[in-house]
């Protein structure tokens, strides 16, 4: 997959997850004990053997630059290629940011035509799974495909109503694409991957630009439905799309079965992040933990049940950790009593405090607060 | 290249027989420790948070595990322009090829590389003892004395001073005699085989010894006295803190075991001296319903279904249900199968100890060292103060 160059398109769902996503881009949010949401699409595609990755970000995106610097960790720090952080250019006839995909594509059009691959896979980094694109590609290739879009199927009780759904033949050639309705029964829901020729994409982008368009969902790949030779693949592994509060907390919560952790992590290769060096972690005379994953650096001395420790955590004695998540760097103090809560990094929660929240309505502690 | 005051020599060539099977494939450097590092990992993060940034590894005993370990230096940020680390193998030259036949030889073949820097003074270190020390303090210290050679010592205990090189000094810390191993010791103050030479004088010296055919070209042995009999500046500098120097299967045991006190005398976790390591990319570790842990440490990858009291547990580890893990240490990549045992046990990496085996027991003294690689089949049992290698495998 050398010949295929990867676009990470940040401008997706930015805000959606209110509290957590205020300081931060999606793409940025910590995930997983010690990812970032990014993490898992930039391993994804550089496990697939693609060695030149762009990044379309939006704004609030010093937290990611931060995170990825040179790209060393996922070797993309490279003499030629590598990783490219494509922010939005100012342009003098969109005051008020960027209105659109499109847009911060155009702005980035010359870094797109002048790379050395032909073909570009184009994805979110909303959507956590560990997926190698080689199948994928071969199938757009022999299917001479315009463009190839990855869906999952979902099951009949799952909440669609938000996402774009494809109808598709049974040779996988898309007939129609579009939110769900009360005519679609279709249940493939689209990954927001594309698989696309380089010079098709600039053509349908400059096209787009002109006629004054700026979704690329709607105007670029739903106008040209009957157009173009769509195809659906579909991916049957797991996949966590975090769109919202409940989402990323039942998310998380998944890893906690060895099958899925199992995938997640190891599947068709390693998940990169920045490397903390934090040491082992100590579990003290008094520890008690049960199905829970713990990252590196923590100091475990209370106990914690069904719950995600981030890098640093530090659980002082008879504190009582039950189905939460737990950032980098938080500390508890002690006999404090935590029930499904999410906590942002560096949060404090001080001696005996009691922090509870629901299940499918988790509290969430925002960054650095002191409780 | 560009002029430093002060760069390292880390003497990382031993083979540590005394550590068995845990060195027979890799040099004592190389060797896991600590739940998550090497050895050599300790020198390297105390050059880097000394900020010393030119550093000579020299290697001779298997060195291949430890030459990849090291590569280009980046994990302690010694991927430099100016400067890094340099792994410095011995090497042929026109009359043949030889190997370190010392410590002192193994920086005299490398004189060039020192020329090359030319620093003002030159750190000597040994790349097998477990401790964080900073250097730069060592140096001032030496400077204000106006030292030409500096050597770091610790209080050991009297009854241990047998087993060290002795220093006695004068009131001001200067030493007036070095005793390798006494019988009566006058002092309880050790080297730590941690030298500052000022490098005119070393180059000197190190020149000197070569010619000398009785020398065993040795720090301790040949260059020290021969400096102190030439009546040279030489001091001593104290360190305090925690240092230990795992020659042998039982220390090397202990100071693992030193880790899981409540709290130890060697940080791990402090922010501003931080032990850097090679990182392998594996997600955090997953503590499973049957599983209980207390007093220990665990890394990352690692899925935890049985009982792990007072162990080191390295990443990458699976241990199944109703196993029971006490007073171990379990290297990278170990599987430990469903109600197997180990006491006092050493798993080396990518064991595999299968359902129902019994390593070691609660009532003996001894440690069981299991070598890397290793299948130890279902239901054996290997109770004695065995070290098991692919030689004398069981079953």
């Amino acid at each position: 997959m050398q010949n295929v160059m990867g676009i990470i398109n940040l401008n997706l769902g930015q805000d959606v997850l209110k509290e957590l996503t205020m300081g931060r881009p999606l793409a940025a949010l910590p995930f997983g004990g010690r990812y970032r949401l990014i993490d898992f699409i930039l391993s994804n595609m550089v496990n697939s053997g693609m060695q030149n990755v762009g990044i379309l970000v939006q704004d609030k995106y010093r937290a990611l630059m931060d995170h990825l610097r040179s790209g060393k960790e996922w070797d993309l720090a490279r003499k030629r290629d590598g990783l490219f952080i494509l922010p939005p250019s100012p342009n003098p006839c969109s005051s008020g940011g960027c209105r659109g995909s499109v847009e911060n594509f155009y702005n980035n059009l010359d870094y797109i035509e002048s790379s050395r691959q032909e073909y570009m896979l184009i994805a979110g980094s909303h959507i956590v799974c560990n997926l190698n694109y080689r199948k994928a590609f071969k199938f757009h290739k022999d299917m001479n495909a315009d463009i190839t879009i990855l869906y999952k199927e979902y099951d009949a009780e799952d909440e669609l109503s938000q996402y774009t759904i494809l109808d598709c033949q049974p040779d996988g050639r898309i007939s129609d694409m579009g939110s769900q309705s009360s005519r679609t029964v279709s249940r493939k829901v689209s990954m927001e991957m594309y698989l696309i020729e380089k010079g098709l994409l600039v053509e349908l982008i400059k096209d787009c630009q002109a006629r004054g368009g700026w979704d690329f969902v709607k105007d670029v790949l739903i106008k040209n439905v009957d157009k173009l030779k769509m195809f659906g693949y579909a991916y049957k592994g797991y996949a966590a799309r975090i769109d919202s509060i409940k989402n990323y907390y039942r998310h998380n919560m998944d890893l906690l079965r060895p099958e899925k952790w199992e995938e997640l992590f190891f599947k068709s290769g390693l998940v990169y992040t920045k490397v903390k060096d934090a040491a082992p972690v100590k579990y003290k005379e008094n520890a008690r933990a049960f199905n829970t994953m713990v990252a590196n650096g923590c100091i475990i001395e209370g106990r914690v049940e069904n719950s995600i420790l981030f890098r640093g955590v530090k659980v002082h004695k008879g504190a009582y950790i039950k189905d939460s998540i737990i950032m980098q760097k938080c500390e508890i103090a002690e006999n404090a009593i935590i029930e499904n809560v999410i906590c942002d990094k560096n949060v404090c929660i001080t001696q005996g405090k009691w922090l509870k929240g629901e299940k499918n309505y988790p509290l969430v502690v925002t960054k650095g607060t002191r409780v | 290249m560009r002029k430093k005051e002060c760069i390292a020599m880390i003497l990382a060539g031993g083979q540590g027989s005394r550590l068995g099977n845990l060195t027979r494939k890799i040099a004592k450097p190389a060797v896991p420790f600590g739940g998550k590092y090497r050895i050599i990992d300790f020198p390297l993060s105390n050059c880097h948070n000394s900020g010393i940034d030119t550093v000579g590894v020299l290697t001779q005993y298997r060195p291949l595990a430890l030459h990849s370990y090291i590569g280009i230096g980046s994990p302690w940020d010694l991927d430099r322009r100016d400067g890094g680390v340099y792994v410095l193998p011995p090497y042929a030259q026109e009359g043949g090829a030889e190997w370190y036949k010392g410590t002192a030889d193994a920086i005299y073949q490398n004189l060039n590389f020192i020329d090359m820097i030319n620093p003002n003074y030159v750190l000597v270190l040994s790349g097998d003892h477990i401790y964080n020390m900073d250097y730069s303090l060592m140096l001032d210290h030496h400077k204000k004395q106006k030292a030409e050679a500096t050597i770091s010592v610790i209080e050991v205990p009297w009854h241990e001073t047998s087993r060290f090189g002795i220093m006695n000094t004068d009131e001001q810390g200067r030493i007036t005699e070095f005793v390798e191993k006494p019988k009566e010791a006058k002092s309880n103050l050790a080297s730590m085989g941690i030298y500052i030479f000022n490098w005119r004088l070393l180059r000197k010296s190190l020149e000197d010894d070569r010619k000398n055919a009785l020398s065993s070209h040795d720090f301790g042995k040949d260059i020290i006295p021969k400096l102190l009999m030439d009546g040279h500046r030489l001091f001593s500098y104290y360190f305090k803190g925690y240092w230990k120097d795992v020659g042998t299967v039982e220390s090397f045991w202990e100071a693992n075991m030193d880790l899981l006190a409540d709290e130890p005398e060697l940080d791990l976790y402090n922010p501003n001296w931080r032990v850097y390591s090679v990182n392998p990319t594996r997600p955090p570790h997953y503590i499973g319903v049957t599983a209980k842990i207390t007093r220990s440490l665990v890394s990352e990858g690692c899925s935890i279904l049985g009982e792990v009291e007072h162990s080191v547990i390295f990443p990458g580890v699976h241990i199944e249900e109703g196993a029971i893990i006490k007073d171990s240490i379990v290297m990278p990549y170990v599987t430990i199968g469903r109600d197997a045992q180990i006491y006092r046990g050493i798993i080396g990496r990518k064991s595999l100890i299968e359902e129902g085996a019994l390593i070691g027991s609660i009532n003996h003294e001894g440690i069981c060292v299991i070598e890397e690689n290793i299948v130890i089949p279902s239901d054996a049992q290997i109770l004695e103060n065995h070290m098991i290698s692919k030689q004398k495998q069981v079953g």
